[in-house]
């Protein structure tokens, strides 16, 4: 069924009022040479009963593990109600009404989403969110380069998610920004010595991509020292327990992104979700992305607009802040929802669970024989183990059980060995711990019986 | 429109005034903060920056829209205004007072290449037809 209400007809007359014979004339200013030809790689449309059975068997696949998994996506319990109250039909949309005059309830949340994240962050402003945690820390990166003027050189540690790098390196490698990766303690797993090059950010992971907690007040003091940016990019959970980067060393951080899908946004298979942007006052005009504010109307009754639209594309075109130009709406309203749900206090309780499962499950892990932490350093809800054995067959064989026991490092940190990072959030109860713990002991006991006697039986 | 005769201009709608001291006074034409409205947001090039001519070094910010500013000339950024970082609104009440930044020239004589009042009116009044 096509969503698209215009009539052949309709649009014939629409073409004829402005004079063009067709609608392929209305692009023609677009040279041939910068027009994609067929895209043989997008696969035909798929009915609608076609389409509802593929995401069904898609989901069952994915919903039916006791998930250890971590490294980016969080499982935690949504409330109920979050979800019932964002498919209501007013805020039930694939686009943010932004129409101030027709969307008051809309722009109040994304108003209140925005004070959230601005008191969660410890940070002077929030906009209203971005695509997801990696395109805001690219955002983050093109918004310091921009603010700080004299240097277009990142630091970036490799304890910062590597997919994040990824797709950080896909948006500003055109931009002429250098990337200078930062390795990490191999005892600590947080990061290490700083190279002295003039930069115009360092980038501070917390947690980082290993669940370590790092050094936060030292590498931001040293940063601003340095006359560097810093920006951080932290897990919005655990900032009910955390120092707020905006408390981080003496001035606190300059900019605070990252991934909103912790805050009521379901799994999904890996999206939708959503990023967070927030920054100090001084750099508001460099952060890109829808802002609300709060005014009057003419009669001084109080009501949410959108503000500081100057900065963007539909104003300032090549010039804009971004061309990212969008919010994850409906995400935010999620996170809006969840937030209000669990308050200041139920979002550090989530946080203390999550942190608490995992200290458990680190415990009874590294009881198994050939099982052991791989740093020395405190964690919030994620922890880097090394096995004796390759990761890969270990995370088949609890597949099997119905368990993905975590994340393989061994792909992305090669020289940590047979690393795998865990995750147990608050969804995890003592006797799934148990259960985890039980089939990895009997995988790596089985494992360990190996050589293969070199003696064939008699059959 | 008042386009002081003293002053000279680019097309862009900057103007420049040789100082006593040698240097350059950068601001935007009346005509400039007339098409933009009311500023809200005014960025200044670095103290030390050298800049090109026709090389945008500075941003105005209106509640309509953000325009870049560019220099003039070529030279060094000497100085810049805070008054008006502080206060935008001052480029609305005295265009021709509320100075940007000020550029010592790398060659005295480009003066001698941007347009006078007359040439300027010339280019507002094009605009306007």
């Amino acid at each position: 069924m096509p969503f698209i209400p215009h009539t052949e007809t309709d649009v014939s007359e629409m073409l004829a009022s402005i004079g063009v014979a067709a609608i392929d004339d209305l692009f023609d200013e677009i040279p041939m040479a910068l027009r994609s030809a067929g895209l043989t790689r997008v696969p035909e449309g798929m009915s609608e009963m076609e389409v509802a059975r593929l995401m069904q068997e898609r989901a069952e696949r994915d919903g039916r593990y006791l998930n250890f998994i971590g490294a980016g996506a969080y499982e935690h319990h949504i409330p109920a109600a979050v979800w019932q109250i964002v498919t209501r039909g007013e805020f039930y949309s694939a686009y943010t009404p932004y129409q101030a005059e027709a969307s008051q309830g809309t722009l109040q949340l994304l108003y209140e989403y925005q004070t959230m994240m601005a008191s969660l962050t410890g940070m002077d402003v929030s906009n209203a969110s971005l695509y997801d945690g990696a395109s805001a820390l690219a955002e983050a990166v093109l918004m310091a380069v921009r603010a700080h003027r004299d240097a277009r050189r990142i630091l970036m540690p490799k304890t910062v998610h590597p997919y994040y790098r990824r797709v950080v390196r896909a948006i500003v490698s055109a931009q002429n920004i250098e990337l200078v990766e930062v390795d990490f303690d191999h005892l600590t797993g947080v990061t290490g010595a700083l190279p002295e090059a003039a930069f115009a950010a360092l980038v501070i992971p917390q947690p980082n991509f290993f669940g370590c907690l790092e050094e936060v007040d030292t590498l931001t003091d040293w940063a601003h020292e340095h006359h560097g940016m810093v920006i951080a990019l932290v897990n919005p959970t655990a900032l009910a327990l955390l120092k707020a980067p905006g408390q981080w060393g003496t001035h606190g951080a300059d900019i605070a992104v990252g991934e909103g899908q912790p805050l009521g946004v379901p799994l999904a298979s890996g999206g939708p979700y959503f990023g967070f942007m927030c920054c100090k006052q001084d750099f508001v005009r460099q952060m890109p992305g829808r802002i609300i504010g709060r005014t009057v109307d003419r009669d001084g009754k109080p009501g949410f607009t959108l503000t500081l639209q100057a900065r963007e594309q539909h104003i300032r075109r090549a010039k804009a802040t971004s061309n990212i130009c969008t919010n994850q709406g409906l995400l935010v309203t999620a996170a809006t929802l969840y937030m209000s749900l669990l308050g200041p206090q139920g979002l550090k309780r989530v946080a203390l669970a999550a942190h608490d499962n995992t200290r458990r499950l680190s415990a009874q892990l590294t009881q198994i024989p050939g099982v052991r932490l791989a740093f020395d350093r405190p964690v919030f809800h994620e922890a880097v183990l090394q096995l004796d054995t390759p990761v890969a067959g270990v995370l088949h064989a609890l597949e099997v059980q119905g368990i993905t026991g975590g994340f393989d490092l061994t792909a992305t940190y090669p020289d940590l060995g047979h690393a795998l990072l865990v995750c147990a959030t608050e969804t995890k109860t003592a006797a799934d711990l148990q259960k985890f713990a039980e089939h990895l002991a009997r995988i790596m006991g089985r494992q360990q019986v190996a050589p293969p006697c070199p003696i064939k039986p008699k059959i | 429109m008042t386009i002081p005769s003293g002053l000279k201009y680019t097309a862009s709608h900057e103007w420049a005034r040789l100082e006593a001291d040698g240097t350059v006074s950068v601001g935007i034409t009346q005509h400039a903060q007339d098409l933009l409205g009311d500023m809200v947001y005014v960025e200044n090039p670095k103290v030390g920056r050298k800049v090109a001519a026709k090389e945008e070094c500075a941003v105005v910010e209106s509640v309509k829209a953000a325009s870049d500013v560019y220099a003039p000339l070529a030279g060094e950024v000497v100085a810049v205004n805070d008054e008006v970082v502080n206060a935008p609104e001052k480029i609305n009440q005295d265009a021709y007072g509320a100075w940007m930044f000020k550029l010592k020239p790398g060659n005295a004589a480009d003066l001698n290449g941007l347009l006078d009042a007359a040439g300027y009116k010339a280019v507002v009044d094009s605009e306007s037809h």
